[in-house]
C-alpha cells in the first residue's frame, strides 16, 4: 500500500510467543485433549496473556504450532468477544448494561466511567493509553450490580461513587 | 469478597451450606465437611446401580431444559469400546442468572466430586468444565481445587484408589453467551467457533470429539452426590408441590429487590415468599410489576402471575412462564418494560450466532424495531411487526435463542400493552424508516 493512500500501522517484526515459559504451558495442554486443534482457545488466551492483544502475525504463529490455517485461527479468534484483535489500553474495562443491571443503574456507572477514565466514548481508549472502557452483556453477577472487570479483576457492586477509588488503583 | 446474607430460617441448604466459609475452598476442608465420602461410594457401585439412585431422586437438570439426569446419563452407550465423555456447562451466561458461580466459589469439590461420580456412572475418564472467561475469579479458586484433588488422590489415574481413571480439565471460555448451549459448548472445546450442531445426532451418540458425551449443569452435578450419601428417597421427599420437581433448587433474584442473592429452598415453594421475605421485597413505596422467572429467555409473569406461582418446574408453566435456569428479574413500577424487553433483545442480537436467518434478522430487527420506539418513531403497524417476526423467530431454528429473544417479547406485548401503545402515541412526526 502506498503511503499517499494513509498506511496501516507497520507493525514490529513478530517475536514468537511460543518459546519458553508460554511454550511449556502449551505443551503442557497437548495431553488433555485428544486433538491439537482443541488447544486452541488456551492458545489464544496465552497470547493475549503475553501481548494484550492477538495481532495477525500471532494468529499465524498458533496456526502453525497447532496444525491449522491463519484464515480458520481468525474465524474462531473473532467469534469470542473476549480475544482482542487490535491493542487496547493498559486497563481493560468491562462494565455489564444487560437489563438486570441496568434496572440497578448501571447507566450511571457507565458514565461516571466515562468520566473518570478520560475515555468519554465507550469502546475508546484514553489519551492518556491507560484505559479501554467497553460495555459488555451479563457479566454473572446480576445479584452484585453492577459487576465490572478490570483486566482479571472482577469488582461488584460498583456504583457511581466508588468508580474514582477503584480507577485509583490502576495506574 | 464475602458471602452477602446468613441464611434465612426459609431457605432448605444443602448445596449452599458451606457458602461463605472459605475452609470449604480446600480438599481437607472439604474432606473435614463430609466431603468425598458420595465419591467413596460411587465407586463401590456399579454405573448401573448409580444410575437408578439418581432416576430414583427425581434430580432434574439445573441448566435450563429441566431433563431427568439419571434417565440422560442412561442413553450413555455401553461397552462400545468409545472413549466417553462428560462436559460439565459451567457457561452461566443467561441474564438474571448467578448461582453456578457461587457454587464454584465456595464448594469447588463440591462440583469436582460430582463431576467424579458423574464420569463413573457414564463410563467416562475425561471432564471437562467449560467456565465462561469472565468468570476470572471462580476459574483460579476451581483451578486451585482441581489441583488439590490430584495431589489427594481424589481424582487422577487412581481416583480414590479405585483403580479408575477420572481427570478433571478446566477449559476456559472467551466471551459468548451461546457457548451455554450444549452443542455450541462441545464445538468450542474443540477449538471452534461456538455455533450450535444440528441434532440429531444427539451428544450421547456423538457430541465432544465425535464420542458419546453427557453433558450436565453444574448445580445438577454438585447435587448428586448429596443424593449418594442421603438417598435417593431422602431428595424425592424434599418436594412441597408436584412430585416431578425434587430437591432443592438455588434461585438468584436479582433487579429490584431490597436484598438480591441466591436463596435455595425446597421445589414447589411459594414466588411470593421468595420475593418478599428472602429477596426482601419491593424499595419502599414500590409495587411489584413484573417478574421473568427462568433467566431472561422467557415469558414475563405480571405481578398476580408471580404473586400465585410455585416455585417448581410445573408451577412456573402453569402462571404462563418456565423455569428456565431460576434466575428471577423482579421490577418494580419503575421499570420501563419497553426498555427493558429493548435491552433483552439487544442482548440476543449481539449474542446470536448468525447461523439461522430467523434468528440473525430476526433478533437484529426486532432491537431496531424497538429501539425506533423508544426514539418515538415508532410505527403503528410496529406492534404487529414485532409479533409476526417473533413467530418466525420461534419453533423454527437450530437451537432455541431465537424463541428466547421472542418469549419476553411477545409476553411483553401481551401483557404490557399499554406501554407499548403508550410510546407509540407519543411518536412524534413522521416516523423515520430504520
Ligand atoms: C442459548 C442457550 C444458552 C444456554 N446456556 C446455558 C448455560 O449457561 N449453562 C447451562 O448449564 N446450560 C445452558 N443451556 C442449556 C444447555 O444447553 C443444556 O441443556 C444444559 O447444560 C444441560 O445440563 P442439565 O441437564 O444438567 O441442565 C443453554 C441453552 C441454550 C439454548
Ligand atoms: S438460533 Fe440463533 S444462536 Fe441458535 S444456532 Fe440459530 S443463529 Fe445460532
Ligand atoms: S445483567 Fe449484569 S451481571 Fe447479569
Amino acid at each position: 500500500m502506498s503511503a499517499a493512500q494513509g498506511a496501516a500501522p507497520t507493525e514490529a517484526p513478530h517475536e514468537p510467543v511460543f518459546a519458553g515459559k508460554p511454550r511449556e504451558r502449551l505443551e503442557a495442554l497437548f495431553p488433555k485433549y485428544p486433538t491439537k486443534q482443541a488447544c486452541l482457545l488456551p492458545a489464544l488466551w496465552i497470547v493475549q496473556e503475553e501481548r494484550g492483544w492477538i495481532s495477525p502475525a500471532a494468529m499465524a504463529e498458533v496456526a502453525t504450532v497447532l496444525g491449522l490455517t491463519p484464515a480458520y485461527v481468525r474465524g474462531v479468534v473473532t467469534f469470542y468477544t473476549m480475544y482482542h484483535t487490535h491493542p487496547v489500553g493498559r486497563h481493560f474495562i468491562q462494565v455489564c448494561t444487560t437489563s438486570p443491571c441496568h434496572l440497578c443503574g448501571s447507566d450511571d456507572v457507565v458514565k461516571a466511567l466515562l468520566k473518570e477514565t478520560g475515555c468519554g466514548e465507550l469502546g475508546t481508549t484514553s489519551a492518556d493509553g491507560r484505559f479501554t472502557v467497553i460495555e459488555v452483556e451479563c457479566l454473572g453477577a446480576c445479584g452484585f450490580a453492577t459487576p465490572i472487570l478490570v483486566d482479571n479483576d472482577f469488582i461488584e457492586s460498583v456504583t457511581p461513587e466508588r468508580v474514582p477509588g477503584i480507577l485509583a488503583g490502576y495506574r | 469478597m464475602g458471602y452477602p446474607h446468613p441464611p434465612h430460617a426459609k431457605e432448605s441448604v444443602v448445596l449452599s451450606k458451606h457458602f461463605g466459609d472459605a475452609g470449604a475452598r480446600t480438599y481437607a476442608g472439604w474432606v473435614e465437611r463430609g466431603g468425598y465420602e458420595g465419591l467413596k461410594k460411587a465407586l463401590g457401585m456399579t454405573p448401573d446401580a448409580l444410575i437408578e439412585e439418581v432416576k430414583a431422586s427425581g434430580l432434574r437438570g439445573r441448566g435450563g431444559a429441566g431433563f431427568p439426569t439419571g434417565l440422560k446419563w442412561s442413553f450413555m452407550p455401553k461397552n462400545d469400546g468409545k472413549p466417553h465423555y462428560l462436559c460439565c456447562n459451567a457457561d452461566e451466561s443467561e441474564p438474571g442468572t448467578f448461582k453456578d458461580r457461587e457454587i464454584m466459589r465456595w464448594t469447588p469439590h463440591a462440583l469436582i466430586e460430582g463431576c467424579a461420580v458423574a464420569c463413573h456412572a457414564i463410563g467416562a475418564e475425561t471432564c471437562y468444565i467449560y467456565i465462561r472467561g469472565e468468570f476470572t475469579e471462580p476459574y483460579k479458586i476451581m483451578e486451585a481445587a482441581v489441583a488439590d484433588a490430584y495431589k489427594n488422590g481424589a481424582v487422577g489415574a487412581n481416583a480414590m484408589g479405585s483403580g479408575k481413571r477420572i481427570d478433571i480439565v478446566l477449559h476456559r471460555g472467551a466471551g459468548a453467551y451461546i457457548c451455554g448451549e450444549e452443542t455450541a459448548l462441545m464445538n468450542s472445546i474443540e477449538g471452534k467457533r461456538g455455533n450450535p450442531r444440528i441434532k440429531p445426532p444427539f451428544p450421547a451418540a456423538a457430541g465432544l470429539f465425535g464420542m458419546p458425551t453427557t453433558i450436565n449443569n453444574v448445580e445438577t452435578l454438585a447435587a448428586v452426590p448429596h443424593i449418594l450419601m442421603r438417598g435417593a428417597a431422602w431428595y424425592k421427599g424434599l418436594c412441597l408441590s408436584n412430585p416431578k420437581s425434587t430437591g432443592t433448587k438455588l434461585w438468584s433474584v436479582c433487579g429490584h429487590v431490597m436484598k438480591p442473592g441466591n436463596f435455595e429452598v425446597t421445589m414447589g415453594f411459594p414466588m411470593k415468599d421468595l420475593i418478599y421475605e428472602l429477596a426482601g421485597g419491593m424499595r419502599p413505596g414500590r409495587t411489584l410489576k413484573a417478574v421473568i422467572p427462568g433467566g431472561s429467555s422467557v415469558p414475563l409473569m405480571n405481578r398476580e402471575e408471580a404473586e400465585s406461582a410455585l416455585c417448581d418446574y410445573e408451577g412456573v408453566v402453569e402462571k404462563g412462564s418456565m423455569l428456565g435456569s431460576a434466575g428471577f428479574i423482579v421490577m418494580d413500577d419503575s421499570a420501563d418494560i419497553v426498555y427493558e424487553v429493548y435491552r433483552l433483545a439487544k442482548f440476543y442480537a449481539h449474542e446470536s450466532c448468525a447461523q439461522c436467518t430467523q434468528c440473525r434478522e430476526g433478533t437484529a430487527w426486532t432491537t431496531k424495531i424497538l429501539e425506533r420506539m423508544l426514539h418515538g418513531q415508532g410505527k403503528p403497524e410496529d406492534l404487529d411487526l414485532l409479533l409476526d417476526l417473533s413467530d418466525n423467530m420461534t419453533g423454527k431454528t437450530i437451537c432455541v435463542l431465537s424463541d428466547s429473544c421472542a418469549a419476553p417479547i411477545v409476553s411483553g406485548i401481551k401483557k404490557f400493552r399499554g406501554e407499548f401503545d403508550a410510546y407509540l402515541a407519543r411518536a412524534k412526526g413522521p416516523a423515520v424508516a430504520v
